[in-house]
């Protein structure tokens, strides 16, 4: 049984500041007061969360912040199946990111698809000395000949691209021309730019913007438009999530003709803007394309969310409002489909996590996203935070997904996260794979909420049984009641996770 | 809809379902811009030719699928292995939060480590600032007992300095002044992760015997009757870490292992989080100095550190990842000249029960043809175990292996009949080794979870042993040294073998040669 339910409103928020009084302490002096703005109790009917956001971690504490290139290669461009993603530096960043974000796709790999290959010009000391553009024109070829059937090139810069003033952008026009106008990105995501993986995705929008969409021609245009294209945007197929979003959309009536970037493909980057509508998910990733897009090609844009059958259809009818009768018949008619399935998802799961507490901790768009696929199911988010949010995000999570009192943490790092988990007492932390371990040490039943813990499908209704499914198993798991040893319990009177 | 509340489908089989097909393949043909299958197919098989495997070999600048990481992860490896000790990584934050979540999924552990969070700023005015606050902040939040700092390629780009940085930050009070603050250089751009555990252990040891950085006298050496043990960058820490630690005291042997990380990626789950968790003392760290001898288990992981040591007057000996009888009677004898110990009755049955295993299941092994990739050492021990086996090494690649170790495995293939066709493929990758399996098959591939592509494209069934394992679970648990650890080998190797008949012979819809007995 957690603090949330037995509390009033007051009694939680109290509680609440008093534990980020509690964290703080252990810090030096001008830390504590740079973390203080990070760290906050959210009251109902404020604007945002009231917590400072996307700004530097400090240094020495254990951030869970990634870096520019974790943005743009690991997220933005890296799904793109049939382009090349060069890791361009030296060989740990793309080994690190090599597979780990499971961004499905279909393809013959190695051939016409590179999702799940790592490419890199394993830079050795003389290319840091004598400069890698000439490797790199040099690696270009080599794709060429041994890759015939790729259909771009991107090259993501790593940290010292930037800091020995290699000229990427005149190698990726040169080779460009050489090989028939074939598009060549170069994109400066360099590691240390900004303050986390964010600045990653801005980048990584702007180089398609500036090296795709600049680039289009007529001949690359031609696209047979209908009323009722749309284009995904922010889905990064993690175990197929756009997939069980697609085929929703497909069933209402729109063609959906592209998906960015998961399963995407440069023909589809490159017909977006051809959309009438694009329909956002990952609102911290793409927002800035699809501004521009609505801006330079006067493209519409609506955000959505596919997480749990309230938001699904409330999603659903919104995007259907963009178009004619047909598609919000056609919304109606998907979402009366699916509903004997929500229901007996609901009949199945929600008695087993009914009154469930949770606390989150994740990037993107998830600390918001997903709280009302656990409202669906009976449960309750007590604490959340983003990892790279900015204030934009922290404003939509306060006016659509919050409750008054819910534990506010920008940037969390592993000090206070681990120290606030201990003092409220969730059933169950979605956090990413660095402290997944943690948790599940403490006994706390945890899913990982990047990578759906190597599950998935967790979006649209195909998702929400799987997603139910998931926290169901972790949080009933028999092991936890095995955490403690039967002879050392009876001196232990706190039980972790124990009813 | 094929979804149901009661047999919920996910991943695995949702989209193998007829409506999902259908709209992948409407994508596909609608809006990809797709290739033709045929010319996919063309270029599929042309890419198994000798023609293509030309082009591939002939590659200069380009490396696909390489098995080797970077210094710093090398680095982090080596100094969770001493007490309560942080690694602090000076550079980019992003490298950390990749080196963190790297370890985990191999160990399924946590692992802890911060960085100096260094941004443009820094980049331009040196990180200086980020060190001095950032070792301020762990100090005070983590509580280590000692902070391991190396850096990133960043921090060497810009050519940041961490033997000033380091004192600079103590004279502003970052840290107490006699705080432990050992640190190494690590630039990514050169060598590989095992080069990074060379320098960081190196590092610590240069502290802790050579005056901490000038804040201390000298270690004198007085020599004592003690061992050190060096392990190496070895995903099988835990379980190798153990298994040595065992035959030490079966054989009554004082012994100090350094860089003891076996315990902090294998705590136990029962209500408590361990930051830190064993390892070597630091008290254990300075004494090493004194030790008789010093045994690494992998020479190309600690060729920096045994130069140090015996620079120190003790006797140093490398071996490379010891698996199997001859390599485990090797450190044996080698621990029993030095030590004067003898061999106990003990590990003498232990060694004649892996004889009989091996005895008794060589037939299914004989002549069998192998491909290995992975670190250098860890190559040499597995092919020394398999010429033991009587099978047939054939490919045996190393991305972050040199020209001493080329020379070293010819060698060894030279010095077996079953290793006469073997040929060693230094600073090669992983997409040259698809063309080796495509041009000149083998019946066994074995290498690290990565190899699971190589095992689809070319149907070259994959035993997993290496670094790193994030698709299957515990098995570093297991040893891979002394003869136990053999034993563990020779099992999963046959496992293998005898799983890959079942298959074949179920394949083909048999009864005959789907056998019982074996």
């Amino acid at each position: 049984m957690s603090f949330a339910r037995t509390e009033s409103i007051e009694e939680i928020k109290a509680r609440n500041k008093d534990l980020i009084q509690e964290v703080l302490t252990v810090y030096p002096e001008k830390t504590g007061k740079r973390r203080a703005k990070h760290l906050n109790v959210h009251e109902a009917g404020k604007a945002d969360c009231g917590v400072k956001s996307n700004l530097k971690s400090i240094p020495g504490v254990m951030t869970i912040r990634g870096c520019a290139y974790a943005g743009s290669k690991g997220v933005v461009w890296g799904p793109i199946k049939d382009m090349i993603h060069i890791s361009h530096g030296p060989v740990g960043c793309g080994q690190y990111s090599w597979g780990s974000r499971r961004n499905y796709y279909a393809g013959t790999t190695g051939i016409d698809t590179f999702v799940t290959l790592q490419f890199t010009s394993d830079f050795q000391e003389k290319d840091i000395v004598f400069g890698g553009d000439k490797k790199l024109v040099k690696l270009i070829d080599e794709l060429q000949e041994l890759f015939p059937l790729n259909n771009g090139i991107t090259i993501q810069s790593e940290c010292p691209i930037g800091l020995i003033g290699d000229d990427i952008e005149a190698v990726s026009k040169a080779k460009s021309k050489e090989y028939g106008g074939k598009t060549i990105v170069p994109v400066r995501c360099e590691g240390f730019r900004g303050v986390s993986q964010s600045l990653g995705h801005h980048i990584a929008n702007d180089a398609v913007r500036d090296w795709v969409f600049d680039r289009l021609t007529p001949e690359k245009s031609r696209f047979e438009s209908t009323p009722y294209d749309v284009a995904i945007i922010g889905d990064y197929n993690i175990g197929g999530d756009a997939w069980s979003s697609r085929i929703l959309l497909e069933e209402m009536g729109l063609r959906v003709i592209a998906q960015w970037s998961g399963d995407g493909s440069l023909a589809e980057l490159e017909a977006t803007p051809k959309a009438k509508l694009n329909i956002l998910h990952c609102y911290r990733s793409m927002n800035y394309i699809s501004r521009h897009m609505e801006e330079k090609f006067g493209i519409p844009w609506c955000e959505y969310n596919f997480f749990g059958p309230s938001k699904i259809a409330e999603s659903l009818r919104k995007i259907a409002v963009y178009f004619d009768d047909s598609i919000k018949e056609g919304a109606e008619r998907v979402i009366a489909k699916y509903q004997p399935l929500v229901d007996a998802v609901v009949a199945k799961y929600r008695p087993r996590l009914e009154g469930k507490t949770v606390m989150l901790f994740v990037g993107g768009l998830r600390p918001r996203h997903v709280i009302g696929a656990y409202e669906d199911l009976g449960m309750e988010v007590v604490g959340t935070g983003y990892e790279f949010g900015h204030n934009d995000d922290y404003q939509r999570t306060a006016q659509h997904y919050v409750k008054d009192g819910t534990l506010i943490y920008d940037d969390v790092n592993g000090y206070e996260f681990e120290r606030f988990v201990e003092k409220m007492q969730p059933d169950l932390v979605g956090s990413g794979i660095k402290e997944k371990y943690v948790f599940q040490k403490m006994g706390v039943p945890f899913r990982q909420m990047h990578s759906w813990d190597y599950s998935g499908p967790y979006h649209g209704y195909d998702g929400f049984p799987i997603f139910a499914r998931d926290m169901d198993m972790a949080i009933n798991s028999p092991v936890w009641r095995k955490t403690k040893a039967p002879w050392k319990a009876a001196a232990e009177p706190r039980l972790m996770a124990a009813e | 809809m094929a979804q149901n509340a009661e047999h919920v489908l996910d991943h695995v089989e949702l989209f193998r379902g007829p409506e999902y097909q259908q709209m992948l393949a409407n994508k596909k043909k609608m809006f990809e811009n797709a290739r033709d299958p045929a010319e996919v197919e063309r270029i599929r098989e042309w890419s198994k030719t000798p023609e293509y495997r030309e082009k591939n070999f002939a590659r200069e600048a380009l490396t696909i699928n390489p098995a080797k990481a970077c210094q710093p992860l090398g680095a982090v490896f080596a100094s969770v292995g001493f007490e309560s000790t942080l690694p602090f990584v000076h550079g980019s934050q992003g490298c950390v939060a990749y080196y963190r979540s790297h370890l985990s999924r191999h160990f399924k552990e946590p692992s802890s480590c911060v960085s100096s969070s260094m941004t443009e700023d820094a980049a331009v005015f040196g990180g200086l600032n980020n060190m001095a606050d950032g070792l301020a902040n762990s100090y005070n939040m983590y509580k280590p007992k000692m902070i391991a700092v190396s850096t990133t390629c960043m921090a060497e780009v810009i050519g940041d300095d961490l033997n000033a940085f380091i004192k600079t930050s103590k004279e502003r009070g970052s840290v107490p002044e006699h705080f432990d603050v050992p640190f190494a250089h690590t630039p990514a751009f050169v060598g590989s992760h095992i080069t990074g555990y060379d320098n960081a252990l190196k590092g610590i040891l240069e502290h802790f015997w050579d005056g901490k950085a000038g804040t201390a006298p000298k270690l004198e050496r007085t020599p004592n009757e003690k061992i050190n043990f060096i392990g190496g960058f070895d995903g099988y820490t835990v379980g190798n870490t153990r298994e040595i630690k065992r035959i030490f005291d079966l054989m009554d042997v004082q012994y100090t292992i350094l860089a003891d990380n076996s315990d902090v990626f294998d705590t136990p789950t029962d209500g408590e989080f361990r930051m830190y968790d064993g390892g070597t003392t630091l008290e254990d760290a300075a004494n090493a100095v004194h030790a008789k001898a010093t045994i690494s288990a992998q020479q190309w992981c600690t060729e920096k550190t045994l130069a140090f040591i015996a620079g120190h007057g003790q006797e140093v000996l490398a071996f490379n990842h010891p698996v199997g009888v001859s390599a485990t009677d090797e450190l044996l004898m080698a621990l029993s000249r030095v030590t004067g110990k003898e061999i106990p009755e003990a590990l003498a049955r232990e060694r004649g029960r892996l004889v009989d295993a091996i005895a008794d299941s060589s037939a299914h092994i004989h002549g069998k043809k192998f491909a290995i990739y992975g670190d250098p050492d860890l190559c040499y021990g597995l092919t020394a175990f398999l010429l033991e086996l009587g099978a047939e090494p054939v490919h045996v690649l190393s991305t972050n292996g040199n020209k001493a170790w080329h020379d070293k495995m010819q060698a060894l293939f030279a010095s077996s009949p079953f290793g006469q066709n073997c040929t060693a493929y230094p600073g090669r990758d992983l997409w040259h080794m698809r063309s080796l399996l495509f041009t000149e098959p083998v019946d066994f591939l074995i290498g690290n979870t990565h190899g699971k592509y190589l095992e689809r494209d070319t149907g070259t069934p994959l035993i997993r042993i290496g670094f790193p394992i994030f698709d299957r679970h515990h098995h570093h648990r297991s040893p891979l040294w002394g003869y136990q650890g053999g034993m563990n080998v020779l099992v999963k190797i046959l496992d293998k073998i005898f799983d890959e008949i079942d298959r074949k012979t179920s394949a083909a819809g048999t009864d005959y040669s789907f056998d019982i007995i074996r």
